[in-house]
């Protein structure tokens, strides 16, 4: 499931983001803020009255906000959350591919 | 004596580094700019306990050692000793949220692996708690391998604490230590810190129950809008109404000043040039002090509280229409304030063309120094009654002014996308940090400083444009009983007069031709201009014409077609000095600033005819 159609308030895992989406300077930004794959992420919000604004989403402790498009680039499975520890931040994930290629620019 | 120590306070945004170092240096700061680059410096003095004064910088945050903005760039420079005007530290504070640790600890992970001697203060812990988290300094210490010392910047709890850390630190910085730069795997150092904030947290629960509770209705679809909305009407309707009475005092004591001069001296020169040149010029433009200074208070404070990234994320659907971010929303609400530091606020957009196209835009978002003008206008020439449900024609006159100021500022956004700022990407990626109530010692300042720049403002190039206009309307004087006035007579009466067939058709007289010149250097000396003018005219005339106000002369002698362009030329003509100045700066050449004055100016001319001409063909 992509982010942008995850139901608001159900914590997901993302499952692969695809960085080929976004500029190496998003792609850097999303990862700074926590955003890689294995991360918990939760949508809290969707901005847009008028369509297509910005969506909020919680990814460890802090609460991002970031553009329909780029919520749409980062797919997202809920299985993992249903037996996940409530209420714990960012899982480390080993095997989550390494996120540099898109770094180097 | 050597050169103090150099200590740099670094680390994420929002982790509350402001707020520590207003908390360590007080009153006690410098504010200044990065050599070359438009990013604020700001320096502090700090004694310490053992007797030595240290010199502190607050240097912008940032995520990470690679930079994405004007501003990461400077915090990376500095720390690595390639700044130019900069020295290498001698030590560094790195600034951790203790709520958000295991994001904050992977920059602090980065900054401690370049070598520099360092104590990393564990801010805000007492908001942590407020969300349910407990932290353990001593372990987090072991782990990191420097101290830790938990802080309230805002309670000033752990800066004793904080500065014996600091003054540990530097005697081992007598050999200046280089940062080494090494290039670190980012997922490695993500693990890493989420390992160490792991340990380091005792017990945790549910994250940010408060923010979450308040964002349910500010992140609102209509909810949230109708918030905003009113938030800003508030803000507008207290720039007026909590300002008559610190107003009516200034305008007391300008009054009581200028009688005691009057009194005091003998009618002379000198006597002219004080009550008519200086009391009149730079004293109009001071009773907009209260005004201003309310205005950065509410937004100091929806910066302060964490509100305005909401508002930026509200907007972000309007602004995407336009081919802005909602990151624009923040430096283009800042411009209603002053259009310098919003266009200095430009630096958090990180795509080129949005922030050109912000840049270029800024000077339509009605700025505090034309409220003088309109203020004096609308006073003088609409009528002080209601249009029904209790609404002000004054009011909503106002309101529309800023409501053409911002269609114009779309209008133009959207032609500029479309033409000379087209294609980038347009993205919109932003923190939205925790809610906070800010504390008054930081506002207090900020009021503080935004003051001083005005009356420095006013002192410095308002004190001189008057001066020199005053002598310019002054001089000649025309021969006794020549029946010339003595406006059209001086220097710049002839100057003007040049200009005059050039604003003739737009419904211009001579008097706002003179007002115009000055106003090039700030827009508020358009009032002081036309007070200074008209005071001299009438000076040579009966008594009661001189205790006339301003606005009593105005509406005597302007026709209401000619005050409603001159209006209109506001709202969109560029005339401030400042602004071209800092665009010049901010888009390094002056290709950018000529085309922001030449398509405002063209913008001015047209907005100010059209509202002369169908004024004039509406009878008004």
């Amino acid at each position: 499931m992509r982010l942008d159609k995850l139901p608001q308030g159900r914590p997901a895992y993302v499952d692969r983001i695809d960085w080929t989406r976004m500029s190496p300077s998003e792609g850097q930004r999303l990862r700074e803020f926590g955003v890689c794959e294995g991360a918990s992420i939760e949508l809290l919000h969707r901005g847009g009255l008028f369509g297509g604004g910005a969506v909020a989403a919680r990814v460890g402790r802090m609460t991002i906000a970031m553009r329909a498009g780029h919520a749409s680039a980062i797919e997202v499975s809920t299985e993992a959350a249903a037996s996940a520890v409530r209420g714990t931040s960012v899982q480390a994930s080993s095997q989550a591919p390494s996120p540099d290629s898109a770094l180097t620019a | 004596m050597s050169i103090s120590s150099l200590v740099a306070l670094v680390g994420n945004p929002n982790a509350g580094k402001s707020a520590l170092f207003n908390a360590l240096t007080g009153a006690r700061q410098k504010l200044g700019n990065y050599p070359g680059v438009t990013v604020e410096r700001k320096m502090g003095r700090l004694p310490l306990d053992d007797g030595q004064v240290i010199d502190i910088v607050d240097l912008p945050g940032t995520y990470s050692l690679a930079p994405n903005s004007p501003d990461e760039e400077v915090t990376r420079n500095v720390i690595l000793g390639r700044q130019p005007g900069e020295r290498l530290p001698d030590a560094l504070v790195i600034v951790v949220d203790a709520a958000n640790l295991d994001n904050h600890l992977r920059f602090a992970l980065e900054l401690i692996a370049l070598g520099l001697p360092t104590v990393v203060a564990l801010n805000m812990v007492d908001l942590a708690t407020r969300d349910g988290l407990e932290l353990d300094a001593v372990r987090l210490a072991a782990d990191l391998g420097v101290p830790v010392v938990p802080t309230v910047a805002v309670r000033k709890r752990g800066l004793d604490h904080l500065r014996a850390e600091v003054s540990r630190l530097l005697p081992s910085a007598a050999v200046p230590i280089r940062a080494r730069p090494q290039e670190q795997d980012f997922a490695a150092l993500q693990r890493e810190a989420q390992r160490i904030a792991r340990r380091a947290i005792v017990s945790e629960s549910p994250s940010r129950r408060l923010t979450g509770a308040i964002d349910k209705v500010a992140l609102h679809p209509v909810l949230g809008l109708a918030l905003l909305l009113g938030l800003l009407f508030v803000m507008f309707q207290a720039v007026f109404s909590w300002s008559e009475v610190p107003l009516a005092l200034v305008e007391g004591a300008l009054a009581a000043v200028e009688d005691g001069v009057a009194a005091a001296l003998p009618d002379s020169v000198l006597r002219d040039f004080l009550v008519q040149g200086i009391i009149a010029g730079v004293g109009a433009v001071i009773v907009f002090l209260p005004q201003i200074l309310i205005l950065f208070f509410f937004i100091l404070m929806l910066e302060g509280t964490g509100y305005m990234t909401r508002a930026a994320f509200l907007m972000d659907g309007i602004m995407a229409r336009v081919g802005l971010s909602g990151r624009a929303f923040i430096p283009l609400l800042s411009s209603f304030a002053c259009a310098v530091p919003g266009i200095m606020a430009t630096r958090t957009i990180a795509d080129p063309k949005d922030r050109l196209t912000t840049i270029l835009i800024a000077p339509l978002m009605t700025c505090s120094a034309r409220l003088p003008v309109y203020t004096l206008i609308i006073g003088a020439f609409i009528p002080a009654r209601t249009v029904g449900w209790g609404i002000g024609l004054q009011g909503l006159v106002l309101f529309l002014l800023y409501v053409a100021g911002i269609v114009g500022a779309f209008v133009a956004a959207l032609a500029l996308r479309r033409s000379v700022t087209k294609g980038g990407g347009g993205g919109f990626l932003m923190e939205l940090p925790k809610y906070q109530m800010p504390f008054v010692r930081d506002i207090a300042l900020g009021l503080w400083q935004r003051a001083v720049i005005f009356l420095k403002r006013a002192g410095s190039i308002i004190f001189v444009t008057t001066v020199i206009l005053w002598v310019l309307l002054s001089y000649p004087k025309p021969p006794e009983g020549s029946g010339y006035s003595p406006i059209k007579y001086s220097a710049a009466g002839r100057i003007a007069g040049l200009i005059e067939p050039v604003l003739e058709p737009i419904g211009f007289n001579d008097e706002i031709a003179i007002a115009l010149i000055p106003a090039i250097a700030a827009r508020e000396v358009a009032v002081a201009a036309l007070a200074t003018a008209y005071s001299i005219e009438d000076a040579g005339g009966d008594e009661a014409k001189v205790e006339q106000s301003l606005s009593d002369r105005l509406s005597g002698r302007w026709s209401l077609p000619t005050a409603l362009a001159f209006l209109a030329w506001f709202v969109f003509a560029p005339q401030c000095i400042s602004t071209i100045a800092v665009t010049r700066r901010e888009t390094n050449g002056w290709k950018w600033p000529t085309f922001m004055i030449v398509y405002l100016t063209v913008t001015a001319y047209i907005a100010a005819g059209a509202t002369f001409w169908t004024a004039t063909a509406l009878g008004l």
